[in-house]
């Protein structure tokens, strides 16, 4: 099982090992939380300098990912960017690998609490996204029904014999998906964490990232 | 120099007569750098302070005229007890005060604006001084510089820091003079060469080495067990010697194991004799109170580890007993001096070795004592984490020239060879982070300006690098307080990926209490008093050391007699069964023994190189088994051998120990393990590129952080050159990976080896059953047990039939 197939509101839909999901009717790729520019960001606000090559990082398995489903759409679910000066954080040959990655198809722009705003890219920037019977937002809203969503950058932990295995995860129900974080330098909130159990209905289900998915019910308290 | 009047007169009226190393000491106060090197109990701090106190009894002094600094805060607030006693006694008008992280922030803040004439310190509250910008002024005028238990601070990084902060101060005042107060050690030129102010030499002093110790190992009626290190067997003849004796100080190797015993201790403690227990977790409240029953002689018995390992000099200590094997022979001899601080009278002590490999161990070390064979590692060139930081504090102070700050760095022992190339790299670290992509020229955080020095770009980060001092390792802890009304009373500390085990309910022992875990509220640990389980131990990431080359010898050696006149029955009779049923190891064989336990596959390797490269080791076969589709689950590493399990059992070990194939791809393997992980992340912490001290992004909980593996992974791809990931290869090899001992275990035993088959654990892999530290394997294993694991929680929840 390196994909996991569901479906949601009558879509079928794959979440894919690397975090991305793929709608494969609509030709839709999704992916949230790139938080590109972060490490240019963190510099210029507090002075630490961590290794500047996280966006080359988030976009070569981006690509990767557009190369292996070839989609006609790419939805970004928001805080696709670190804050609003992309311009500025990003190095020239970025910006131009982003171009590059959104010629011939067509790109949505979702606003998130970091990049509230229009952004310097080409592309659709929208509040959010309606297709067929789902809702693609930054942040999942508690009424919601077939709603696509990030934010939280949820991660799940599983207890295996003598060890406790930990990956960023697409929580699932019948209701909504929550997308992990596609950025590489980005954390994780436990899928224990109330915001997230409020959300999730009983049966959600988690489905870990790696080199395959796994797929796992949610911990519930 | 004679002793002046006022002094003889006190010396007189205690009915002391002078040492001969204090009037050394007291002749050499001119010199620029003076080593003393006296057993404890030897008036060692009163002879690094006898020129101070006389400079300051016959020349009035503006301000600060002596630093002292020492490895404990515990330390510090026991010298200036014992200094303001003469001083008071004398009617000096001498002021002593001392600064840790413990003082108070009004007390430090006046302690800049007006400074004591003797200030005792830390080397991390020193490096803080230093990064004030009114440094300058607080050390103006400065004389002298005490440095007490130098031997412990140059075995870390602490004294390379330390050494650092003292060029600085060399700078501010040239005419600094340096003393430093050490036990007993094998190599003393070594320690003189990293506290001389380059090139100026060290004197080095040595007192009277006293008496031979009497020190003997505990035989009890009792058997001790097979494993584990809580020497709970031994607690009837522990409570009795402590009945014999005034006050007993009883040490362990742990934190956890020092609970655990003074939990037990006490349980046998019928007499209610007053025992308390001290160590680094405890709450502060609670150590001052320990500390303070010590020295008015409440106490007959304090359980500790090594927060009072060093020269405390504490009410009457007549006996020290040493719980575990002593792991090497020079740590011995320091605690062993704990005992009995009258000079030239022996000090007394018993080794109890915890379970019965830890008997072999006692009496090798007790072989070692009486040949007085000490033992140590040869010291390595000042790393450069250290020196990154250093650069940061210089330029929180104030902006700074390269060429002079590189010449002060020169002036320390243990960078006087570090290259200007290396120096520079360091620099450009601080400044831009050090890329091969130059991402940061707008945000540099040092920048060169027209004066043509290096300045913060952004004074405000002088506050971060402030929080960020320090070369200690903490591991992540969280404050422990009772539940209760105002906050409750604080306990101590517990490891933060404890407190992740702990679900409600869940007990366990914490400065000798059993509590109860009833939740984590904003960062602290909230427990009860209802303790009706077995506790949990809390685990402290205490340092372990790894068993010396000498003792691990001498114990290979014992093993080849035909009979062990000196090991009690028990132990013997062990080793003769284990000679039976399998072998004992042997020198220039590696012995190799595999059973099955648990329904796992388990292989131990006795190699006899020290916990370090023991681990090491695991790492490397480890990796030989995922390429031969063992799939290997994990290891432990004690100081004597590897014992790796997995799911597939080793049927032929010479694949395993072919060192030609385990150098093989050692520098990719290197690359990929934990162990590079974990030394990255206490480098990138040392060296400023991750901050290890920020509240607000702990409370937030971890959305805001991520881990530190990811900073490593990406380097490895994109920049593997980077002065960061050279520091960390730097670290790994000659710290937790010991790569040396390695090659000297193989030129040791070559590729001969013996492979005992059994169908269950034998006598000597015993205690290895039970050790902690046990090390997971992310390989081809993990994804197989995430697949079985996966599909068990799916069918208990009844979601296997409902998705598809």
């Amino acid at each position: 099982m390196n994909k996991y197939s569901f479906s949601l509101m009558g879509a079928n839909l794959v979440a894919l090992p690397s975090g991305a999901l793929w709608w494969p009717e609509r030709g839709i790729l999704c992916v949230s939380d790139m938080h590109l520019g972060k490490s240019d960001r963190i510099a210029r606000r507090r002075g630490s300098m961590l290794p500047p090559y996280e966006v080359r990082d988030t976009l070569t398995r981006l690509e990767a990912a557009i190369v292996d489903t070839k989609p006609q759409t790419i939805v970004c679910l928001g805080d696709s960017f670190d804050d609003l000066n992309a311009q500025i954080s990003l190095q020239d040959s970025e910006v131009q690998w982003i171009t590059r990655l959104q010629a011939g198809r067509s790109w949505v722009w979702i606003e998130g609490n970091h990049d509230p705003g229009p952004i310097e890219f080409g592309g659709t920037h929208l509040a959010e996204f309606n297709e067929g019977p789902l809702r693609f937002c930054h942040i999942a809203t508690p009424a919601g029904r077939g709603e696509i969503s990030g934010h939280y950058h949820p991660k799940t932990s599983i207890k295996a014999k003598d060890r406790t295995i930990s990956r960023p995860s697409f929580l699932v129900d019948d209701q909504r998906v929550i997308m992990p974080a596609f950025g590489t330098f980005t954390g994780g909130l436990r899928d224990s964490a109330t915001p997230l159990q409020a959300l999730m209905s009983e049966t959600a289900i988690a489905v870990l990232t790696g080199t395959r998915t796994t797929v796992v019910p949610m911990q519930r308290h | 120099m004679t002793l002046p009047a006022p002094f003889e007169n006190w010396f007189a009226t205690k009915g002391w007569s002078i040492h001969p190393h204090q009037q050394d000491m007291l002749n050499a106060a001119d010199d620029p750098s003076v080593l003393l090197i006296a057993p404890t109990g030897g008036g060692k701090t009163l002879a690094g302070f006898l020129p101070s106190l006389i400079d300051l009894a016959e020349t009035p002094h503006d301000g600060l005229h002596t630093l002292y600094v020492s490895p404990l805060k515990a330390l510090a607030a026991d010298i200036k007890r014992n200094l303001t006693t003469p001083v008071t006694e004398m009617g000096l008008s001498i002021r002593i005060e001392d600064r840790t992280g413990d003082t108070t922030y009004t007390q430090k803040r006046k302690q800049r604006a007006d400074p004591p004439h003797i200030l005792l310190t830390t080397p991390e509250s020193l490096a803080l001084l230093t990064s004030y910008e009114d440094a300058p002024r607080i050390f103006k005028g400065i004389k002298r510089i005490v440095i007490d238990e130098i031997h412990a601070l140059a075995e870390s990084k602490r004294g390379d820091q330390l050494m650092l902060a003292l060029a600085r101060l060399q700078s501010l005042e040239p005419g600094l003079r340096r003393v430093g107060l050490s036990a007993t050690v094998e190599d003393p030129q070594a320690i003189a060469h990293l506290m001389a102010h380059h090139p100026d030499p060290t004197h080095i002093v040595h007192a009277d080495p006293g008496p031979d110790p009497d020190i003997t190992m505990l035989w009890t009626e009792e058997l001790p067990p097979w494993s584990g290190g809580g020497a709970k067997y031994s607690i009837p003849a522990v409570i009795n010697e402590v009945k014999k004796h005034n006050t007993t100080l009883i040490f362990h190797n742990t934190r956890a194991q020092a609970e655990l015993f003074f939990h037990n201790l006490w349980l046998a403690n019928t007499e209610n004799l007053p025992i308390a227990i001290h160590h680094g977790s405890l709450d502060r409240a609670q150590r001052q109170k320990v500390e303070a029953g010590m020295v008015a002689g409440q106490l007959r018995a304090i359980v500790c580890t090594g927060t009072l390992d060093l020269g405390i000099d504490w009410g009457d200590v007549d006996l020290i007993i040493q719980i575990g094997a002593p792991k090497n022979v020079k740590r011995l001899v320091q605690r062993i001096g704990r005992a009995n601080h009258r000079y030239n009278a022996p000090s007394k002590a018993i080794l109890v070795p915890a379970n019965r490999f830890e008997v072999v161990e006692c009496v090798a070390a007790l072989a070692a004592v009486k040949e007085r064979k000490l033992d140590g590692d040869p010291r390595v060139r000042g790393p450069r984490d250290v020196l990154c930081q250093h650069i940061l504090i210089s330029a929180s102070s104030a902006p700074f020239s390269a060429d002079a700050l590189y010449a002060e760095i020169i002036s320390c022992g243990a960078y006087s060879d570090l290259t200007r190339t290396e120096f520079d790299d360091c620099l450009d670290f601080c400044a831009t982070g050090g890329y091969a992509l130059r991402a940061y020229d707008k945000w540099q955080r040092l920048q060169l300006r027209d004066d043509g020095l290096w300045h913060l770009r952004d004074p405000r980060t002088a506050q971060r690098i402030r929080m960020n001092v320090g070369t200690i390792q903490d591991t992540d802890t969280l404050k422990v307080r009772l539940r209760g009304r105002a906050g409750g009373k604080p306990l101590g500390e517990i490891e933060e990926g404890f407190a992740a085990t702990l679900t409600q309910g869940d007990t366990f022992l914490i400065g000798g209490q059993i509590v109860r875990y009833e939740g984590l509220r904003e960062m602290t640990v909230q427990v009860s008093r209802r303790a009706d389980k077995t506790p949990k131990i809390a685990t402290f990431m205490g340092t372990k050391f790894a068993t010396s080359t000498q003792l691990s010898h001498r114990i290979l050696e014992m093993f080849q007699a035909a009979d062990w006149p000196d090991l009690p029955p028990h132990t013997a009779d062990w080793l003769d069964l284990q000679r039976n049923v399998s072998k004992l190891p042997e020198h220039g064989r590696f012995l190799v023994e595999s059973f099955p336990y648990n329904g796992k596959a388990h292989t131990a390797i006795y190699g006899f190189a020290g916990r370090n490269a023991q681990q090491t080791l695991g790492l490397l076969i480890t990796k030989r088994m995922e390429e031969l589709g063992l799939d290997p689950l994990g290891f432990l590493a004690t100081d004597y051998a590897t014992l790796i399990w997995g799911l597939e059992p080793v049927s032929n070990a010479a694949t395993l120990l072919d060192p030609k194939k385990l150098r093989q791809g050692f520098d990719e393997w290197l690359a990929g393990n934990a162990v590079m992980k974990r030394t990255f992340k206490a480098s990138a912490i040392i060296s400023g590129l991750i901050e290890r001290n920020s509240p607000q992004a702990r409370k937030s909980g971890r959305q805001a952080t991520f881990s530190s593996d990811i900073l490593y992974e990406t380097l490895l791809k994109y920049d593997p050159d980077h002065l960061l990931m050279q520091i960390t290869r730097e670290e790994a090899l000659r710290g937790l990976v010991d790569f040396s001992r390695i090659e000297e275990m193989f030129a040791r035993n070559g590729n001969r080896f013996d492979h005992i088959v059994r169908d269950r654990v034998t006598p000597l892999a015993t205690p290895l059953m039970l050790e902690v530290g046990r090390i997971p394997v992310a390989g081809a294993a993990q994804d197989r047990l995430l697949a079985e694991a996966a599909a068990e929680l799916m069918e208990n929840s009844g979601l296997a039939n409902i998705e598809t």
